[in-house]
């Protein structure tokens, strides 16, 4: 094994890593938000790649440009879900954890049904896009384009999240929601509108994973499921309710990816993440950058 | 109403009596094959149900990787009896209790997390044995194991012909799963997990010894949920790992619990009753169009049924229960 071999496995780990970051962010936010797990997230992926397809297919809008599209097409479709889902699970009394869990646990099977109903289990993909299969060489290490502009997508919009969160009004209202609901309201603030919105926004993101996604792996109705378990990982890794850790835990497990790739056969790339995540909650059972 | 917890318990073995033995009649009426096969699933996935009842409904440790337990009793009893001839009547006592052992030796890091951490490390190790019997070429890898046919016989518990052993052995099973549920519930470690799932540190305070109890919980749980992987794998005569440690068992292992009522004696029988065959009766009706229609009904019922009984289908029948039961445990 040459040190450009490992170079190049870091690389290509770091540029899938930021990406899982970007999938995990999304749902960190939900979890640090209101403290519930969306069990359909790997479906909110799906749905994007999904979007993405058709909107090049019928449209010929490149992924690329249609990612804006689709983030906001998952946005609404993140807030109607909390309002029509979520909203009453978080209203049970008795078994609340089950409740969140099994409803969207269910909701995810609803999905991946109405996606092999609509759009049949075939594998799609899209076949020539701005992106798909070009790479830029640097020092001799190979970077996919698609992978590199979603490392970047992923960056600015870390980025973004950061400062919405941190200064603007709405953040600083889904700041005070997180922190007291119930005194929120004696401020005016509609506690279900912004849970809403924060629905919207971690959709949103996972939207546009999907749609940079969408280049270069295939599309069905059951592809959500193997990075939403990634992605509960790399949350759990970071921390629940820490967007930061998540995005941390993101390039953690990319990199932790690559370099099992390199020592262990292909099928088992992922016992490495198991085994680091399993690791890291033994030792701090909140993660690396939870509260306790 | 106002009966007492002694009553209530002795009311619930009689009517287990009558059930099981109304149960034990049926084939005497069903001679449809199919019918038969979804008698036994269902009577299969109410006796794991009931075995996972116990840690994630009785004790509150919400387990969504018990499909590993499953896999490891249909591995080591198809293991044990094709590569060294062992009947499967030891390979399933010997699944069982080393998935026991598993369990208990999983317990020392995993009690110490709490809530969705806990669940997602169940999830995670569930999928980290999965991949493991994947790659374990001795054990068959991805290809799995065919089990080899050795005649209609009790010894080797194996049948072709006829279905209907498998039928009361499933109906024992569940029986048994029902009975040690049954048992527990009024025993020291059944208060031990209600106080333990209720205020972990209240229990703590009051002298219950939460890890312990705990660990008895994981073990009882993964042992009968093996000795279910081992019976599964003779009815099939056939297992992967995908097919016996996938996901979806975790699932179909807790839904029943939870549709009925989780953390109750009867919910998951009422549970896999109602749940069972209406997921085979969808999947060959509507799912042989492979569209998903299926998916798409059996998740709308599970949002549903969530949502509107968080409780489970058991708090339907007995209001009274709840307050009796509260009672039992003040008396």
């Amino acid at each position: 094994m040459t040190a450009q071999a490992i170079i190049q496995s870091l690389a290509s780990g770091l540029l899938m890593g930021l990406l899982y970051g970007l999938i995990a962010v999304g749902l960190a936010l939900i979890f640090g938000l209101m403290d519930v797990v969306n069990f359909a997230h790997g479906e909110f992926l799906m749905i994007a790649m999904y979007v993405s397809f058709f909107l090049f297919t019928f449209f010929a809008i490149d992924p690329l440009l249609s990612a804006p599209l689709v983030a906001a097409a998952l946005f609404v479709l993140g807030a109607v879900v909390y309002l029509l889902v979520v909203r009453f699970a978080m209203r049970a009394k008795a078994n609340a954890g089950m409740v969140q869990i099994f409803s969207t646990f269910g909701l995810a099977i609803v999905m991946r049904g109405l996606a092999q109903f609509f759009f049949t289990p075939d594998y799609r993909s899209i076949p020539q896009s701005w992106l798909g299969g070009k790479t830029i060489s640097v020092a001799g290490i190979f970077l996919p384009e698609p992978q590199l502009i979603g490392a970047l997508v992923s960056i600015l919009a870390f980025g973004g999240l950061y400062f919405f969160i941190h200064r603007t009004d709405f953040g600083r209202a889904l700041e005070a929601t997180r922190e007291d609901p119930g005194a929120v309201a004696l401020v005016g603030i509609d506690k279900n509108r912004v849970f809403a919105l924060g629905w919207g926004l971690g959709a949103a993101l996972v939207g546009l994973a999907g749609a940079i996604m969408a280049v270069f792996f295939y599309i069905y109705p059951d592809v959500g499921a193997s990075f939403a378990l990634i992605a509960y990982v790399t949350v759990a890794l970071g921390g629940f309710g820490s967007v930061f850790g998540a995005f941390a835990g993101g390039i953690i497990v990319g990199l932790v990816e690559a370099v099992t790739a390199l020592v262990l056969p292909p099928s088992l790339k992922s016992v490495g993440i198991y085994a680091v995540y399993l690791l890291v909650v033994f030792i701090r059972p909140r993660g690396l950058f939870g509260s306790m | 109403m106002d009966k007492t917890f002694a009553a209530r318990r002795r009311r619930d073995l009689i009517v287990a009596a009558v059930l099981a033995a109304l149960a034990a009649l049926a084939p005497l009426f069903v001679k449809d094959v199919y019918v038969q096969n979804i008698l036994i699933l269902t009577l299969m996935y109410a006796a794991l149900s009931q075995s996972w009842n116990i840690l994630s409904g009785y004790c509150g440790q919400i387990s969504l990787g018990h499909a590993l337990y499953f896999g490891i009793g249909a591995y080591a009893t198809e293991l044990l009896f094709t590569k060294f001839g062992v009947l499967p009547w030891f390979g399933m006592l010997a699944g069982g209790a080393i998935a026991a052992i598993i369990a208990m030796g999983l317990g020392y890091p995993f009690f110490r997390l709490r809530g969705h951490y806990f669940v997602i490390a169940t999830i995670v190790i569930a999928e980290i044995g999965l991949l493991l019997f994947q790659n374990w070429e001795w054990a068959g890898a991805a290809m799995g194991i065919t089990i080899p046919v050795r005649g209609d016989s009790w010894l080797k518990f194996q049948f072709m012909r006829s279905k209907l052993p498998y039928f009361y052995f499933a109906l024992v099973l569940c029986g048994l799963a029902w009975f040690v549920t049954w048992w527990l519930e009024d025993s020291k470690w059944g208060f031990w997990w209600r106080a333990v799932k209720d205020n972990p540190e209240a229990a703590e305070s009051l002298g219950v010894v939460v890890f312990n109890s705990k660990m008895g919980a994981a073990a009882v749980s993964a042992f009968l949920v093996a000795i279910g992987g081992a019976f599964y794998a003779q009815f099939l005569a056939y297992i992967d790992p995908e097919s016996v440690m996938g996901f979806q068992f975790s699932l179909l292992m807790a839904l029943p619990a939870v549709l009925g009522g989780i953390g109750t004696l009867w919910g998951p029988v009422l549970g896999a009753a109602i749940l069972i065959p209406m997921t085979e009766l969808t999947r060959s009706y509507i799912g042989g169009s492979g569209r998903g229609v299926d998916l798409i009904v059996y998740g709308t019922l599970i949002v549903l049924i969530s949502l509107a009984l968080p409780q489970g289908l058991v708090s339907l029948f007995s209001r009274s229960k709840s307050k009796n039961q509260a009672k039992g445990a003040t008396r």
